[in-house]
């Protein structure tokens, strides 16, 4: 019989080892589902792992890898503090992109006007759009208790909404023949957000995100507030002992990961994506969700399985393209990923034991 | 000599890094109650769990009635008529006493019938209990009943009690003490368990007193004055807490009328209380369990605010403050949980000493933690306290209750306060650290601060206090000098038995 017995200490090893783990757990049952598929697994397992990296054109995949990770983790570092303190912000995707479409507003207000300000006042216009996104279920939770993770989770689909009517009504090109979208912004130079350097994948949104891993780091580890967070997390009637205002503290992780959800929304519209449109969002806020736990809610931790995602995604889509396996298996793969994590996960503060044993 | 019920060789029972008991032995009489006494870590929990079935012991044999005894699971020690009574209760707030009952049962009968059985029991043993009452409006004393009585429809030959007494007024003891005589009268064996040396000299017939895991003494605690047992207990000669008294100064903590309403549900709200603590004073509160403690603890903490005026330190209002800026007042405090509300389990001593001592002992600098202060602080903290840890990195949930209490109550008393307020200061803490903790509350009182101890343990209160009164449901009772109250007063103070006293009549 197997059991799981508490340890006394939570596993300091089991809290490195669990997301290798999980990553080898997902290769293997991945791997059979391939297989049940009609797939060679290991020929889809070396798509999605290897080729992105060092495959014949990893040239053109590896900056993909840097603009599909930059908003993943610059979104997942923002959930992961409202996470440790266990408040659920689910709806990263709608703050993402009410994030673009504040970003946008700002630039296609200014258009065609050329000016070094422009691209500031955008990132601003961005953040604080994502950030307001997120008090509407920040501010009923502490005035009326409601439950965080259906508000945001539904305003979700408002936004979605609200995208589709902005790309179809207000923000829709004039100049676009009729068809739904805004301007390009990749053609507005004060607007765009483009590579630092160029051909690596490497814009503002990127090092946003860098900035953000080293921010979060030492907030959590440094300072007073990342403490109280952790602490409400940990022990939520601790913290108030200590001194924590619960609902200072619920406004603050749900504006931050507004914010932060926000600006990577802003970046994607002015770079990679380019413009408004009805398909613009593509599921960057819920993917961060497992990219927040993948990285168990550490920034560093989080850096590594943001790029670890954005592998499987562009490893995903090389596999649909050259070997056909069908788009959700791919996503049933990132699933694997997450599911496989939570439950090893147990390992980190319970042991297995084998055999029958008394209960202590 | 009769054959005993049950007969235990040589049990042993070690884990990981620490051997629990060493080779005990003792024999439980039929119709005998037996004490097993100890400190914290004894030994004591895990010798009760092994004969419950909940701990395979790893040597040594049990023999009940000349059979051997090896329960696997605590169904086939109930099997054998061995019921436990534990410390803390498993019981569902929301469900009425009968279906509690119910719930535990493997084949319970219909609810009406078994309402009956617990009616018939409660009034044969002297337990007043109505079966169709919601547990969540029982008093700690009534819900123990119900866990008595869940065990006497059993019909046990052994029931084992956890320290039953530490949630009950001397009068709601006594009542439990007539039970129990009565049923030894039956035949029926009790292994008690307390750390309340007079009670166990005035029910218990033997006590098997263990030390680190080891038997080391078997005593008639009718013929063994406490100090004794309690030097068995220790190893060592036992420190009372001595202090020098002071002409009470300036008033520090004012409470003028103060009036909460209980965060939760099954709380109890404040009502009108109002008291003056004075420097280099002790004002002693005593009160069964759930009568506002937790409630008067938070008030004061600054969890829950008040009107301004209700709450005064030293000339100031601070009613509508919270917990920080209190502190930075002054005024610190000790909340009864420990584990959870005082400390965080999962977070290192480091991290948890920095959870009260961050503004007064400048852990942080613009909001940036120093933890070198902050582990210098834990560090000094486990020197002066004596508390049992391999450093101060080790998670809070890996101390032991006592050692966890230490740490919690040695981190406010370092911080100097002004007022401290503690609840349950030595709740599990064993006899010598318990004296540690006494002894520094009296000391900070010398020194002239104004301490409030909140306990249910009347030995201490009467040991510590200068003033006492008690709390019954959210108010408080007069406020008399603690010295030349009896126990029968006191008890009254209390709220007598909750309406019980019939019981016996």
């Amino acid at each position: 019989m197997l059991r799981l017995e508490k340890r006394r200490q939570p596993s300091q090893a089991f809290a490195y080892a669990t997301p290798v783990m999980a990553v080898i757990a997902t290769m293997i049952f991945g791997g059979l589902m391939f297989a049940a598929l009609g797939k060679d697994p290991v020929a889809a397992i070396r798509t999605i792992f290897w080729d992105p990296l060092f495959g014949q054109h990893a040239f053109y995949y590896r900056p993909q890898l840097l603009v599909k990770g930059g908003p993943l983790i610059l979104i997942a570092i923002g959930l992961s503090l409202g996470f440790r303190a266990g408040i659920w912000n689910i709806g990263a995707e709608g703050q993402y992109i009410l994030g673009a479409l504040g970003g946008a507003g700002v630039a296609l207000a200014f258009y065609p006007m050329e000016g070094w300000f422009i691209f500031p006042l955008m990132i601003l216009g961005g953040a604080i759009a994502g950030c307001a996104w997120a008090m509407i279920p920040g501010l009923l939770k502490v005035r009326f208790g409601t439950n965080e993770i259906l508000v945001s989770l539904m305003l979700v689909y408002v936004a979605e909404q609200l995208l589709a009517s902005m790309s179809l009504g207000l923000m829709k090109n004039p100049q676009g023949f009729g068809f739904p979208g805004s301007r390009n912004l990749q053609q507005y130079p004060s607007a765009h957000n483009a590579d630092l350097i160029a051909n690596t994948g490497m814009h503002w949104g990127v090092a946003a995100a860098f900035i953000a891993v080293i921010f979060a780091y030492i907030l959590l580890t440094r300072h007073q507030l990342g403490y109280h967070i952790r602490l409400t997390g940990e022990a939520p009637r601790a913290a108030k002992f200590a001194g924590v205002s619960p609902a200072r503290l619920i406004l603050f992780c749900l504006g931050i990961s507004g914010a932060l959800a926000g600006l990577a929304g802003m970046f994607e519209v002015s770079g990679p994506a380019g413009q408004v449109s009805i398909d613009f969002n593509t599921g960057y806020g819920f993917t961060a969700i497992i990219v927040a736990f993948l990285g168990r809610l550490h920034p560093v931790g989080i850096l590594l399985a943001g790029m670890l995602m954005a592998l499987t995604y562009i490893g995903g889509e090389i596999a649909q393209s050259s070997m056909g396996l069908p788009a959700a298996a791919i996503q049933m793969f990132q699933g694997m990923l997450l599911f496989f994590l939570l439950a090893v996960d147990v390992l980190t503060s319970y042991r297995l034991r084998f055999g029958k044993g008394e209960v202590a | 000599m009769t054959e005993p019920l049950l007969s235990i060789r040589g049990l042993t029972k070690a884990y990981p890094g620490v051997v629990a008991n060493d080779d005990v032995s003792f024999d439980i009489q039929p119709g005998e109650v037996h004490a097993l006494l100890g400190e914290n870590g004894a030994g004591k929990s895990t010798m009760v769990k092994m004969i419950y079935g909940l701990v395979k012991p790893d040597s040594g044999e049990m023999r009940m009635r000349g059979a051997a005894y090896a329960p696997a699971e605590p169904q086939a020690a109930r099997a054998s008529g061995v019921a436990m009574v534990f410390q803390h209760f498993s019981l569902f707030d929301a469900l009425t006493v009968a279906e509690n009952i119910a719930l535990g049962m493997a084949n319970p009968p219909a609810l009406r019938d078994l309402a009956a059985r617990i009616r018939e029991v409660s009034e044969q043993y002297g337990l007043p209990l109505d079966p169709w009452r919601v547990v969540g409006d029982l008093s700690a004393g009534e819900r123990q009943r119900v866990e008595i009585i869940r065990c006497l429809l059993q019909n046990p030959k052994l029931l084992i009690m956890d320290e039953p007494t530490s949630v009950l007024t001397p009068q709601e003891v006594e009542i439990l003490f007539e039970t129990l005589r009565k049923l030894k009268s039956e035949g029926t064996s009790i292994l008690y368990i307390s750390h309340k040396l007079e009670e166990i000299r005035a029910l218990c017939d033997e006590a098997t007193i263990l030390r680190l895991g080891k038997k080391v003494a078997t005593c008639t605690p009718r013929d063994t004055t406490a100090r004794e047992m309690a030097e068995l207990m220790v190893g060592a000669e036992l420190h009372t807490p001595s202090r020098d008294y002071n002409e009470p100064g300036a008033v520090r903590l004012a409470l003028n009328g103060l009036s909460v309403a209980s965060p939760g549900q099954f709380g109890t709200s404040l009502k009108g209380i109002t008291f003056e603590v004075r420097a280099g004073e002790v004002l002693g509160l005593a009160g069964v369990a759930g009568n506002g403690q937790d409630e008067l603890l938070g008030a004061l903490s600054g969890e829950l605010r008040s009107a301004a005026g209700m709450v005064v330190l030293d000339g100031a209002e601070i009613g509508t403050k919270g917990p920080g800026e209190r502190r930075r007042m002054g005024l610190l405090t000790a909340p009864e949980e420990r584990l959870g509300h005082a400390a965080a389990p999962d977070m290192s001593l480091t991290e948890n000493a920095a959870l009260t001592a961050v503004d007064r002992r400048q852990i942080a600098t613009n909001g940036f933690l120093n933890w070198g202060r902050a582990r210098d602080f834990a560090k000094e903290i486990i020197a002066r306290f004596d508390v049992r840890t391999p450093g101060t990195e080790n998670a809070a949930r890996s101390l032991s209750g006592g050692n966890l209490q230490k740490f919690v109550i040695g981190r406010e008393v370092l911080q100097d306060p002004q007022v401290l307020v503690v609840n349950q200061p030595t709740w599990g803490v064993d006899a010598a650290a318990a004296a540690t903790i006494r002894q520094a509350i009296l000391d900070l009182a010398a020194g002239g601060a104004a301490v409030v101890v909140i306990s249910q343990d009347l030995d201490e209160l009467m040991e510590v206090s200068d003033r006492f009164a008690a709390l019954n449901e959210g108010r408080l009772s007069d406020i008399r000098p603690a010295k030349g109250l009896t126990v029968d007063e006191i008890g009254l103070m209390m709220g007598g038995a909750h309406d019980m006293e019939v019981a016996h009549g």
